[in-house]
């Protein structure tokens, strides 16, 4: 059974027209996939609840692990487990000054750096696939299926290699790249600023590992990055440091063993954590000799030990604004990206800088991806909540066309605003069937008979094929004026046929009002009158399907099994002029059962035709 | 005509939904045509009453219903489900005679 989400008022999506649309946040330190549910962005946990995954792919083994499984093992075994393979993509040997810095065994070969691992050399490529295909499985039983379309985000610096690297990832871990977001304009586009005003804003965004700040300008609802700038080696993990250090010399402890520096750094994090929202927090912990460490640190003592990490934030801020020839008084709005942006002394240094308060009401570690989000909702043909449209005009009632056993198939909805444009595929009820008559009908009632006709014409040259075979696509258009323009095209041969009409023409809004009331009064009546209408239908494709099958087959059957059967037709056949639909359903579903046993016989009889004279060899 | 109804689960669902998005006045579930033959769902946030719609009130939602919709989903209690890691609206429609495979399309 289908889970619905809510949709915006006259937005609900056709049935399987929902299209599942994913935004990530492929980070160097964490990643994140997020959607658009019940009409706005939410970032997809995981069984645990955990919105997070830290970028982090280890080869284990047996097999590969990423993530917090990866994350566990990465102190034992580091030259397989790879974190921060964002600072690698689409990266030369030669490109990375920091090489040492990491523990791998590197191999350079033209483009981008290899990495030995137990599983063998990788590329960046490869592993960013992985955090890539663990974030698809995450989206893909969130959203009960495959994915149609992924937004991903990179740094506004990433140049054509780094970009081309990430499409290759995403391509890699089978997602459907719509496009890149550069990450500043990601975060924009969540804080709804692409419908605010247009101007300049800035973009402060403090990751783990890596500082950033870029100016975007909007206009006419496009973000264009005037500047980037930024700190490559500067993060919340600083912070997390300068805590560490604090606290040994605090507590007056030797170099630890690695073990306890890992155990006090984890604790110098929580400790930071507390320290947004609260004046003081302690940090505590017992060393593998004994030792007992309880510290208390208060948010003055930390903002001190921190000064000169903010203040080199600054300095990128300041040339940010140099090359975009800018000053921080034309900044129309500031938005923070990035965990460590929480921490109260950042915000104070931002609001100073900026002379105004950041925005800061969405989750800075999720905005990123929730911006990707709504543009991904966007560009597979989701709409979206506040995506506005001006209201010029609305259809006053429902357009459509009659369908088998006179009922109407709305095409265009009433309250539709114009211009507006729908198409729906028809096909063939007849074999050979090589002409559709189309009749165009206005109202809101099921039976064609209690609704307006406006327009008939034919579509001819359907080329023979047996009944549902054929597509034949209608497609309805309202321009700005209100006229109306019908085209039905068959989508094999493209013969098609068209007519245009004024659908408000001789209607007083008086007829308007009582077609509707007619509609509302009408309701039970019209869904009886649908059901049996259908239910004939149905009645007259199998009664007319038995018919033919029993004129072809007719050998098959014994007299006795070939009077069943004419038995039950004749019952369909009595029932179809009645009004209980019910009634009528129940003699189609007897006449089903009755031929049961005769379509299998016929299904025997073609096989055989089919592989006689054929050898066995043959066939495979 | 029976009541269309939410189950608390669902009501505190939709609630928070709501909250969350700020405006709109209740939840409006409704039937349309849907190919060429069968109907499919809507759920929607609703952002006005019109004069025709029938108004429910369940656990503090007010549930809207067109009146031409109603008679498909008179007795329908709307559930609120988890099945793994999605999660989504049910509709238990004492109305349905059968649906296609997934349930977004059905007859009655």
């Amino acid at each position: 059974m289908a889970l619905f989400q809510i949709s915006e008022p006259d937005d609900a999506p056709a049935p399987h027209g929902h299209r599942r649309a994913i935004g990530i946040d492929l980070g160097t330190t964490n990643s994140l996939v997020a959607t658009v549910r019940n009409g706005y962005a939410v970032v997809l946990p995981d069984e645990q609840g955990r919105p997070l995954v830290p970028s982090i792919v280890r080869y284990a083994q047996h097999g590969t692990e990423v993530g917090y499984k990866a994350m566990a093992h990465q102190a034992q075994d580091p030259q397989n487990t790879v974190v921060s393979v964002k600072r690698l993509m689409g990266r030369g040997l030669a490109d990375l000054a920091d090489a040492r810095r990491f523990p791998y065994g590197f191999q350079d070969s033209p483009g981008m750096v290899r990495i030995e691992t137990r599983a063998g050399i990788k590329t960046p490529v490869e592993i960013s696939a992985e955090i890539l295909r663990m974030l698809r499985e995450r989206a893909e039983s969130s959203l009960g299926g495959m994915i149609d379309g992924a937004v991903v985000t990179v740094p506004a610096y990433f140049d054509d290699a780094q970009r081309q690297a990430t499409k290759d990832a995403a391509k890699l871990a089978g997602l459907p790249v719509l496009r890149l977001l550069n990450e500043p304009t990601a975060a924009a586009i969540a804080y709804g600023l692409d419908n605010a005003s247009e101007g300049t804003y800035a973009v402060y965004d403090l990751g783990g590992g890596t500082f950033d700040i870029s100016i975007l300008k909007l206009s006419r609802g496009v973000f264009e990055v005037l500047s980037t700038n930024g700190d490559s080696a500067l993060g919340g993990d600083d912070f997390d440091h300068r805590i560490f250090c604090w606290a040994l010399e605090q507590a007056q402890v030797a170099p630890p063993s690695p073990a306890d520096a890992r155990l006090l750094l984890v604790r110098a994090r929580e400790t930071k954590e507390k320290l947004t929202g609260h004046d003081a927090a302690r940090l505590t912990a017992t060393l593998s000799d004994g030792t007992h460490v309880d510290l208390e640190l208060t948010n003055e003592a930390f903002t001190s030990i921190t000064q000169t990490l903010v203040t080199k934030t600054l300095q990128p801020l300041r040339r940010a604004l140099r090359d975009a020839a800018l000053k921080p008084a034309d900044i129309k709005g500031v938005v923070l990206v990035g965990g460590a942006t929480r921490m109260p002394q950042i915000r104070r240094t931002v609001t100073e800088f900026f002379g105004q308060p950041p925005l800061t009401n969405l989750n800075p570690d999720e905005v990123v991806a929730l911006g990707a989000a709504i543009q991904a909702n966007k560009l597979v043909g989701n709409r979206e909540r506040d995506d506005e449209w001006l209201l010029l005009d609305v259809i006053p009632l429902s357009l459509g066309i009659e369908t088998m056993g006179g009922l109407t198939e709305k095409i265009i909805p009433r309250n539709s605003t114009i211009p507006v444009a729908r198409a729906q595929e028809f096909t063939t009820f007849k074999d050979g069937q090589t002409a559709m008559a189309i009749h165009v009908v206005q109202g809101e009632r099921e039976k064609v008979s209690d609704s307006r006709s406006l327009a008939r014409f034919e579509l001819r040259g359907i080329p023979p094929m047996t009944a549902g075979a054929a597509r034949i696509r209608v497609s309805f258009e309202v321009d700005a004026d209100g006229l109306l323009s019908v085209s039905a095209q068959e989508q094999t041969t493209g013969v098609h046929a068209t007519i245009a009409v004024k659908p408000s023409y001789g209607l007083a809004d008086d007829d308007i009002a009582r077609m509707l009331q007619d509609s509302f009064a009408h309701a039970s009546d019209d869904m009886r009158a649908r059901a049996l209408a259908e239910a004939q239908v149905e009645a007259d494709r199998i009664v007319a399907a038995t018919v033919s099958a029993l004129r072809a087959d007719a050998d098959l059957l014994s007299p006795d099994e070939r009077k069943q059967i004419e038995g039950a037709i004749a019952a369909v056949n009595v029932r179809r002029n009645g009004d209980d639909h019910q009634a009528l359903r129940a003699s189609v579903e007897a006449l089903n059962n009755a031929t049961a046993e005769f379509a299998a016989r016929r299904m025997d009889r073609s096989m055989r035709a089919a592989l006689a004279g054929k050898r066995v060899d043959a066939l495979t | 005509m029976e009541a269309v109804k939410l189950t608390p689960s669902a009501a505190k669902h939709v609630a928070a939904h709501l909250a969350k998005r700020g405006k709109g006045v209740g939840l409006r579930l409704g039937v349309r045509t849907s190919g060429c033959s069968g109907l499919a769902y809507k759920l929607e946030y609703a952002d006005d009453v019109r004069p025709e719609d029938i108004q429910f009130e369940c656990h503090g939602v007010k549930v809207i219903v067109d009146p031409k919709s109603l008679p498909y989903l008179a007795g329908t209690e709307l559930d609120f489900a988890k099945e793994g890691l999605n999660e989504g609206f049910k509709f238990n429609n004492p109305n349905v005679r059968d649906s296609c495979g997934c349930g977004e399309s059905f007859n009655v």
